[in-house]
């Protein structure tokens, strides 16, 4: 059994070491909002926080995780009060939405450490995060948005 | 669809989706409800639960809309949502008749039924940019029918006229300010008659259409909740994935699957028509052992194939005659008389390669074989003809199988293919458990029906006083309908592969567009725009061409040739204007394209620089007329959206065989856009009183021309083939 910190509980599971933490947040524990898009590190669709940092869970295998707290989309906020979350639905940046959990786990951990961010805070934060649908510029302006708010972006480690 | 406590829409979560199932199995409709019945002319009552009629005081139904006595107002979407927003725009349209506030309508997906065809395509898709075209009327008659027949009901229980009376969010009012609630009225409403003609808003009072409106799948899209077809979950559920030939169009010689059965968690090994199957109790599990099968493939036809081989076929092809598609005056003649008479003749011929759609959400199918149907949970565009693979695939009648749409993490027409439903339903029927069956993203790569490879001629003649005089187009490529919808290309010539061809604008006395059929032994597919990217790149860069070569601006040569085309005018002078066509810093080059497709009028203009040889983009302009706009938040969207899909491709879009198979696995082969790597796109919207015009795709064709002349504006440089990373300028 290995033990994992999510979204502030603990949870037990009997899984292959070597199973990508996407497979066990997804396909084990059910939390579905965590995507896969490219197995590979590539796309960021997998993106959650391992003490508040950004990781690819595609490529973290679940015995990597140990103690750290992980974070996935379900857990940044419980009511979509996140400052991110919020920017997000007020600037409608989703068009299928496919990527949008791994963009604003990327933008959260951005805020975070970076308040209030320049456009280039943002190229480098958020350029492993592919969008298909091409919602960029409102990924853009919704991080800028949610800086100006005041977001703190920190989620709960 | 459900609503949680803070009442905001969220989708469907696995709970809701098996208990519907469950309630669907046993003919009855979800509880407390009452479905209000509005018979609509031409439509007869949708097959398999959903909207269909069954328990309680359940009258009939209205194929879109239903009213509980609880008040909740359900939409039943028949379009599927892949980001184009229809989950918004289509229930605007429905509320702005029934007069109710949008955030009251619940949505949820359409089974499949003859009531929810898409009457522009002829089938229950979603594609080719027609949802709000299709709906438009047919959804606000829907809303007003039912309006006026609550109204109806309520002055029948106050025994007063009907004039006089108003409605306001859900409550009709009387001319004394009595009120009944529309779940109140309901029952007696359904047993009204359909009023033939009701009154619809003129646009004059539209409190809805027209506005800018947030997205209501929005909440669910930021939180982790919306359920794309990869997050269905069903008791007992098991994962497959798939071994497909490496080889497009190979077949399974032999396997050994010893090792692969000996490994944790799996069930079962499961040979389908697509490929082997593991069945496991993890995704992960499942495509461990999959890895380790042995197979032997036989590689079948296309053994030998690469790109090369295609692009000479099609070349080689092209010294045949196509079919007339448009013919007006007698180009040859015309180009004749020019080579003869003094004039000029100007001959280019281009080439596009094969494109990947590259949905974020791979393919994926989950499906429940019982003894007495299949529940199939999909992310389809094309639900009947899903419904249809899956009846075939589990040895069962269309009508045994209940299609459930999810969410779409990406279409762009890749969904209107079901090659992912039959592996599925197999694997299921072999293991009598459901199983949600995903592809890898190589996988999807390496089987996608491609974006049809193109090879082109294109001539055109100006007399000796330097009039335009001829303009040809000799468009070659593989058939994507001929194999979908083979009785579309029966008689007529394929109208997926002549668009932006076939509606040439420019006024020129003889014009020639023929399209030549060529297959190239693998399947293509419709891909966001289909053959406007095509042939818009053609037409657009051949004008542009035509212009330089009558030392003209490209923007006033072809303003010069519209005359009689007021709204391409329109929007072409726009977007001159709002892109300073011209006027640009030194150093900054820019290039333009027009096109009419899905009934919108679009003109762009690409501004570039030059910097060490390679390519940097610094500006797109994108104007657009797509008449009247439901929700213009949403074509803003989608415009930026399709423009940046459409610079992936012209910058990096290239799919390549190599002994028949893709050698394109992942996003690191098979680049698309990053943030970084995004222009400015500048949205320049006309208000239009016309009627709606499409918006999910037509901004995608534009942007290899436009860039493509503004790189022929820097450099001199005439690129008529893509992408741009072949001619190394990116």
């Amino acid at each position: 059994m290995i033990k994992l910190k999510i979204n502030g509980n603990t949870v037990e599971v009997d899984v292959d070491p070597e199973t990508p933490l996407l497979w066990v947040l997804r396909d084990t524990i059910g939390l579905t909002g965590t995507k896969y898009g490219c197995g590979m590190s590539l796309c960021g669709a997998c993106t959650v926080h391992l003490n508040g940092e950004p990781i690819r869970s595609c490529v973290t295998p679940v015995s990597a995780v140990g103690d750290s707290a992980v974070t996935t989309i379900e857990g940044l906020s419980k009511d979509r009060s996140h400052p991110v979350q919020k920017a997000w639905i007020e600037l409608d940046v989703p068009q299928c939405g496919y990527c949008q959990s791994g963009q604003i786990m990327s933008a959260a951990a951005l805020l975070a450490k970076t308040p209030k961010p320049t456009d280039a805070d943002i190229d480098a934060a958020m350029s492993g995060n592919l969008c298909r649908c091409g919602t960029y510029q409102r990924i853009r302006a919704a991080i800028h948005k949610a800086a100006d708010g005041g977001a703190s972006g920190a989620t709960k480690s | 669809m459900t609503r949680n406590r803070s009442g905001a829409l969220r989708p469907v979560t696995s709970a809701t989706l098996s208990r519907r199932a469950v309630l669907r199995a046993g003919g009855a409709i979800a509880a407390g409800g009452l479905v209000l019945a509005i018979g609509l002319p031409g439509c007869s009552r949708p097959s398999g639960g959903g909207a269909g009629g069954g328990a309680l005081k359940t009258t009939a139904t209205n194929a879109w809309l239903k009213i509980s006595t609880d008040e909740s107002i359900t939409f039943v979407c028949d379009r599927s949502e892949m980001g184009q927003g229809v989950y918004t725009a289509l229930p605007m349209l429905l509320a702005e008749e029934l007069g109710v506030k949008l955030e009251r309508i619940r949505v949820e997906f359409a089974p499949v039924g003859d009531a929810y065809v898409n009457k522009l395509v002829g089938g229950q898709i979603t594609g080719g940019s027609t949802s709000v075209r299709d709906a438009w009327d047919k959804l606000r008659i829907a809303g007003a029918q039912a309006r006026e027949m609550l109204v109806a009901a309520a002055c029948q229980q106050w025994d007063m006229p009907v004039a006089g009376c108003r409605v306001e969010d859900g409550i009709v009012i009387s001319t004394r300010g009595k009120k009944l609630s529309y779940g109140a009225l309901a029952e007696a409403a359904a047993k009204l008659p359909v009023p033939a003609k009701p009154k619809l808003r003129p646009r004059s009072e539209f409190t809805l259409i027209g506005r800018d409106t947030r997205r209501l799948d929005g909440a669910s899209k930021v939180d982790g909740s919306a359920v794309y077809g990869i997050d269905v979950k069903l008791p007992e559920m098991l994962y497959a994935a798939l071994a497909q030939s490496p080889t497009l169009g190979g077949k399974v010689r032999s396997v050994d699957d010893a090792a692969a059965k000996t490994m944790a968690g799996v069930k079962a090994v499961v040979t389908t028509g697509s490929g082997i199957a593991v069945v496991a109790s993890s995704w992960w599990q499942a495509r461990q052992a999959r890895d380790a099968l042995k197979i032997q493939w036989d590689a079948g036809p296309n053994a030998e194939l690469d790109n090369a081989t295609i692009a000479r076929g099609l070349r080689q092809a092209a010294a045949g005659a196509g079919k007339s598609a448009r013919a007006e005056g007698d180009a040859d003649a015309a180009i004749a008389a020019a080579t003869n008479g003094g004039g000029r003749v100007i001959r280019s011929d281009y080439e596009l390669p094969m494109l990947a759609h590259a949905t974020l959400e791979p393919q994926n199918c989950t499906a429940h074989v019982t003894a007495d149907g299949c529940d199939l949970y999909v992310p389809t565009q094309i639900q009947g003809v899903a419904q249809a693979a899956a009846a075939t695939a589990a040895g069962l009648k269309p009508e045994q199988v209940r299609v459930h749409t999810t969410l779409l993490g990406g279409g762009f027409g890749r969904r209107l293919e079901v090659d992912f439903v039959p592996a599925a339903v197999e694997a299921s029927k072999a293991v009598g458990k459901p199983v949600k069956l995903l592809w890898t993203r190589e996988d999807d790569m390496r089987h996608d029906a491609y974006r049809p490879p193109a090879f082109d001629q294109a001539a055109a003649a100006f007399d000796k006083d330097g009039k335009l005089t001829a303009w040809k187009l000799h468009l070659v490529g593989p058939s994507i309908t001929a194999r979908l919808f083979p009785g579309v290309v029966a008689q007529a010539v394929d109208p997926f592969a002549i668009e932006a061809a076939v509606n040439f604008p420019y006024d020129v006395p003889n014009i020639s567009v023929d399209y030549l059929r060529h297959e190239i032994g693998i399947n293509v597919g419709y891909w966001r725009s289909v053959s406007h990217a095509l042939n818009c790149f053609v037409a657009e860069s051949f004008i542009d061409e035509l212009a330089y070569a009558a030392r003209k601006n490209p923007g006033e040569f072809r303003l010069g040739l519209l005359e009689k085309q007021p709204r391409y005018r329109r929007v072409l002078e726009s977007a001159l204007r709002t892109s300073k066509f011209g006027l640009v810093r030194k150093g900054h080059f820019q290039g333009l394209a027009l096109m009419e497709g899905y009934g919108t009028y679009m003109a762009q203009v690409v501004e570039v620089s030059i910097e060490s040889g390679l390519v940097k983009i610094h500006r797109i302009t994108c104007t657009a007329d797509c008449g009247q706009m439901v929700n213009p938040l949403n074509v803003h969207s989608q415009i930026e959206g399709s423009v940046i899909f459409g610079l992936s491709a012209a910058l990096w879009g290239d799919i390549n065989l190599k002994g028949g198979s893709v050698t394109q696995g992942n996003f690191d082969t098979y680049r698309i856009l990053r943030l970084p790597e995004v222009p400015r796109i500048v949205v320049d919207l006309i208000d239009s009183g016309e009627a709606p015009g499409g918006i999910g795709e037509p901004a995608t064709a534009l942007v290899a021309p436009a860039l493509c002349n503004a790189i022929y504006a820097a450099t001199g440089k005439r690129l008529r083939s893509l992408p741009l990373a072949r001619h190394r300028m990116i």
